[in-house]
């Protein structure tokens, strides 16, 4: 029972963290090709280039934490949404690869940056199709996955698709105006505004289909005295977007990035409230899908003392790399002879 | 019409189970290459920034620089065809994963925590860290992702060899297996020989890669001290390595006698049980005709090597039922496959030995055509190890408890057709850049004619130890530009 709970808010922290950590550097990659110069995206990749690796480590921990904690969650999951996770695992591919390889060789240059803009774009996108999806709702017949291929689509997933483009564009922009300096940070500032109004209508449109569409979903927002706490939320979210709005048009440099986490992290929020305690929504609870006792025992233990050894270790490969990303210094790596 | 129903819904289940069965084997042979790569060449960056920073040598800077480059390629390439594993064993295998949850989701958790984690998060100090660290804190960087890829090696190889050797846990009525000792489900029987037969491969088949590619200098006749220097590690490294690995293989062997004697007897293409059998060189096993044909086989040398007495006892395929064995050919020649490349590999590291006991080990032409030409043999060898295992193991997916047929995914076969296509055009696309690119960068050459047009460093550089920076400026007139 306690160990669900802590594993929940394990699984969901690792979820978050990925969100943010591989939220700016794929919005980095979805604003790619819209920069001006060539510059530009040296620049913008070699900014994330340090730490993109232990961002996308988070997908893979937020998944084996879902199978170590919840098991049923995992095998039920990811047969429903086969399609749209084999398109999330080709677009990180495409876009993995195009770091190892877009600085080789000049003349194939835009094959990868096609590569890195493109892998981006539907790794993002198929990860709203599934978010949406289990929001929406996944067939269950016996404790397993009863549904067609396309089982998976869902309007819910279409607009968190679209929405999560956007927001992940946003994070992208708060980064870049953050990291780097000069027309590349006018070009982050600019992206920003579009990123953020299309974010604000996405944010709003989902929220009123889901509160449309699913009545359970509404009756959990709007019942008293839920609404009592719940209430403030849209207010608040809609204070953080005028406030994200404001400090791109300032000077502050890392002030947008700071308010689009925190908007990240309120749309976030709403949506442990829409779930809890399902894993998979009016079929199966965190306690219908737990693994045994000892299982989450002997992993929460590892968890609860490597990760903050991790956290530790990740900040300190921020910090190593701090500051903005300027052209050229040279570079063991990437310049043989620099 | 009903009954044709039916049969065609059998049809489709069948299909969904071999497509799986070919993609999950696709895309994990096409990934274990990496890991190989890259479990070997991480040690020798590693070793390679300690005797930078130890000696101050600019040989030793150059070939470091060199190998990471190349190390580079190879681990991004590892990164992400390994997350489309541990996506793929939900997407594709549901019904293993619902049976195993409870025993293998901490290992394979634990792989995250602790191995991904640690290399991800000192990758970036390795790659581009050189200036803005330490030396000192350089290696230390380089040895987290070394030791990284070993933590790796050891919970996948654990999670594995349970599935080979299940140990620790007990299966309730409903087939669900629940743990009961991790310290047997961890260190289960095959489990110590697995990981050290393993590592030695990867460790034997970096060292080649790296005698490979000097020897390229060596034939070209350029870049001439560094490629001597790693030229001669890397022989020291496989005239210690390639021994050992028989050794370890022999073990490794005896262990699969004792607890997977089928694959054994698959491995062997002996059909009848016995004492003193015969060791069969070559020959076409016949599935249906329970019997080898064409056989070149030795008397009593099976036995010999297999229980290391002449009148062992081995026991044949017959012994169990023909739907408990797995498919012989593939096992039978995938680990003549192996054998011979280690036989190979032996002895071209004691012609090496010789050569430089001669002290012609850097003028030999021959033998630097003969380097270059066993570069590859390595991964070729390891790709055959994981078929004799994996495929020694069918039909079953823990070995002897669960059929690989009650393991697959309520997915269409449709869905699963149309993924393994992508995979097998996007790897083998990904394949030829990364020989394209990995040419390139040999062809430049470790200390390299012409810089890379752009070359922007993250971050600022008030962290560099003014010490290294003009050390660094004063080796390069040209930084900057």
């Amino acid at each position: 029972m306690g160990t669900s709970i802590f594993f929940a808010c394990v699984t969901a922290f690792a979820v978050v963290v990925y969100v943010l950590a591989d939220g700016f550097d794929l919005g980095v990659g979805i604003l790619f090709l819209l920069a001006p110069r060539d510059e530009d995206r040296d620049i913008m990749m070699q900014s994330i280039e340090p730490v993109w690796d232990g961002n996308e480590t988070w997908l893979v921990m937020g998944g084996l934490l879902l199978y170590a904690g919840f098991p049923a969650g995992y095998y039920i999951l990811m047969p429903a949404f086969y399609l749209p996770v084999m398109l999330m695992l080709f677009a990180l591919i495409f876009r993995g690869i195009s770091f190892g390889f877009r600085f080789q060789d000049p003349r194939l240059r835009p094959i990868w940056d096609l590569a890195f803009a493109g892998g981006s774009l539907f790794a993002t996108f198929a990860q709203g199709l599934i978010l949406g999806g289990i929001v929406n709702g996944v067939p269950v017949v016996d404790n397993a996955f009863a549904g067609g291929p396309f089982a998976f689509f869902s309007i819910e997933g279409v607009l968190c698709g679209l929405g999560l483009v956007f927001g992940y564009a946003l994070l992208g922009a708060g980064w870049l105006i953050w990291k780097t300096e000069g027309p590349t940070q006018a070009f982050g500032r600019a992206a920003g505004r579009w990123s953020l109004i299309f974010t604000a209508i996405m944010m709003a449109l989902v929220s009123a289909w889901t509160a449309l569409s699913n009545a359970e979903v509404a009756t959990r927002w709007f019942s008293f005295p839920n609404i009592v706490f719940l209430g403030p939320v849209p207010t608040i979210t809609a204070i953080v977007i005028v406030g994200i709005w404001f400090s791109l048009e300032s000077r502050h440099e890392i002030r947008p990035f700071l308010l689009s986490i925190l908007l990240f992290f309120l749309g976030l929020a709403g949506l442990v409230v829409s779930l809890w305690p399902y894993v998979i929504p009016g079929e199966i609870t965190i306690w219908d899908a737990a693994s045994d006792r000892a299982t989450q025992i002997f992993a929460g233990v590892g968890v609860a003392i490597i990760l903050p050894i991790v956290l530790a270790y990740q900040a300190h490969a921020y910090w190593v790399f701090r500051g903005k990303t300027v052209p050229g210094g040279e570079n063991a790596y990437h310049a043989s002879e620099p | 019409m009903s009954c044709v129903v039916t049969r065609l819904l059998q049809v489709i289940a069948m299909d969904a189970v071999i497509l799986s069965r070919l993609q999950f084997a696709f895309t994990i042979g096409y990934h274990i290459l990496w890991p190989t790569y890259t479990i070997g060449i991480s040690s020798y960056v590693a070793c390679l920034s300690f005797l930078w920073w130890r000696t101050g040598n600019t040989v030793y800077r150059d070939l470091m620089r060199f190998w990471t480059r190349l190390f580079a390629m190879g681990f991004g390439m590892g990164v992400i065809t390994g997350v489309v594993l541990s996506y793929e064993i939900g997407a594709n295998w549901s019904a293993y994963a619902h049976v195993v949850s409870n025993v293998l989701s901490p290992l394979f958790m634990y792989e995250a925590l602790s191995a991904f984690f640690l290399e991800a998060g000192f990758i970036g100090i390795v790659l581009f860290g050189e200036g803005r660290v330490s030396r000192g804190t350089h290696f230390f960087a380089c040895c987290m992702v070394a030791l990284g890829s070993l933590l790796s090696a050891t919970w996948i190889l654990a999670a594995n060899s349970w599935m080979q050797t299940p140990a620790g846990a007990v299966r309730d009525a409903a087939g669900i297996f629940h743990p009961v000792s991790w310290v047997a489900i961890i260190f289960n029987p095959s489990f110590p020989f697995r990981f050290m037969h393993m590592v030695c491969a990867s460790f034997l088949t970096g060292a080649f890669v790296v005698a490979g590619v000097s020897a390229f200098y060596m034939w070209k006749r350029r870049n001439l001290d560094t490629a001597h220097v790693a030229f001669s590690m890397a022989m020291w490294t496989v005239l210690i390595l390639a021994p050992t690995q028989l050794v370890l293989g022999d073990m490794q062997g005896l262990n699969t006698r004792e607890h997977q004697p089928t694959k054994l007897a698959a491995m062997e293409g002996l059909w009848d049980s016995g004492n003193g059998v015969a060791a069969t060189l070559i020959a076409w096993p016949d599935m249906a005709k329970e019997k080898n044909l064409y056989e070149v086989a030795v008397p009593k040398l099976g036995s010999l090597y297999l229980t290391h007495s002449w009148n062992g006892y081995v026991q044949g395929l017959k012994a169990v039922p023909a739907r408990d064995r797995p498919y012989v050919p593939i096992v039978f020649f995938a680990f003549r496959g192996m054998v011979g490349i280690g036989l190979v590999l032996l002895a071209t590291a004691i012609t090496g030995a010789i050569l430089r006991w001669r002290g012609q080990l850097f003028t030999t032409r021959w033998f630097q055509l003969l380097a270059m030409a066993v570069t590859p043999l390595g991964f070729l060898a390891v790709l055959c190890g994981w078929t004799v295992t994996e495929t020694g193991r069918q039909p079953f997916l823990v070995y002897g408890v669960l059929r690989t047929a009650d393991a697959v995914s309520p997915i269409s076969a449709a869905a699963v057709t149309t993924s393994l296509t992508i995979f097998i055009v996007v790897y083998n696309l990904l394949l030829l850049a990364f020989f394209w690119y990995g040419a390139l960068t040999i062809l430049r050459g470790p200390t390299g004619e012409k810089a890379t047009p752009h070359s922007v460093r993250p971050g600022i550089d008030e962290s560099a130890p003014a010490v290294l920076v003009s050390g660094t400026r004063a080796a390069h007139p040209a930084a900057g530009d």
